[in-house]
């Protein structure tokens, strides 16, 4: 927010509201976990947040079943073939255990009644968080944006650093 | 403004919103989510079993600009009351 702009909010009497972002480079579950604890959280108090996915996290936003896909290189095909489909597929940061560390981790979430990765992604955009998709790891890990969720923008490093201005907190996750 | 735990109980809510089948965050979200179905002035209870709300509702009420009024816990569950400022 410019020095006029804060001028015309508190003369308008009209609400200032703070910005939140996150860069979400991992695709850890439980790192995804947290940046979207942290967004619905603030989105709840009313700030603007905007998500930037990166690399890894970009799985995150992957749909869940097998897009087919054209103008793929032959790595980029197998990149996307081995990277996990979405918020059901990620990967635990510690205790993977070969898949079998996520699964106990959604169900002692389900005990804890914690919300569960995809309700937490379904409620950051019913809230209005703002993500973006990188277009530029888009292209180096062959991720086309009809194998992404809808609702997502898709900019680069420029769009985020706009928002990052205007924002008292920013996260690298 | 927190108000004393028998004041709270004879407390008439506008509305009570049920956040007890989430955590964290659930329970702001819910908050937000109901907010603007009372009028300013009114009353909100939150009924809430994640007891991180005791810390995270007065700190949602602090940054909206409403006040918490305090919580009730010997129900079996948390119900905590706010007035909606503005």
């Amino acid at each position: 927010m410019t020095e006029t702009q804060l001028v015309e909010a508190v003369t308008d009497n009209t609400e200032v509201k703070t910005r939140k972002t996150i860069i979400v480079f991992s695709g850890d579950f439980d790192k995804v976990m947290a940046a979207f604890i942290i967004a619905n959280g603030a989105a709840a108090m009313d700030d603007e947040v905007t998500m930037f996915f990166t690399f890894w996290g970009l799985n995150a936003l992957r749909r869940p079943e097998k897009v087919t896909t054209s103008g793929k290189s032959p790595l980029q095909k197998a990149f996307s073939m081995m990277m996990p489909r979405g918020p059901e597929r990620l990967r635990l940061s510690q205790m993977n255990f070969a898949g079998a560390g996520p699964k106990l981790m959604q169900r002692m979430m389900r005990q804890e009644k914690v919300m569960p990765l995809d309700d937490l992604i379904a409620s950051a955009r019913e809230q209005g968080v703002k993500m973006i998709a990188c277009a530029m790891s888009m292209d180096i890990m062959g991720l086309k944006p009809e194998e992404l969720i809808d609702g997502l923008e898709y900019a680069g490093v420029a769009s985020y650093l706009g928002d990052a201005d205007e924002a008292n907190v920013n996260l690298f996750i | 403004m927190t108000v004393a735990v028998e004041e709270l109980k004879g407390l008439k809510s506008d509305l009570v919103v049920d956040a007890r089948a989430t955590s964290c965050p659930g329970p702001i979200l819910a908050a937000k989510k109901a907010i603007g179905q009372i009028p300013v002035g009114g009353v909100m209870e939150v009924l809430a079993s994640d007891t991180g709300t005791l810390k995270d509702l007065p700190a949602w009420c602090k940054k909206m600009g409403h006040d918490y009024l305090g919580s009730v816990d010997d129900a079996g569950y948390l119900q905590l009351f706010l007035k909606k400022m503005k």
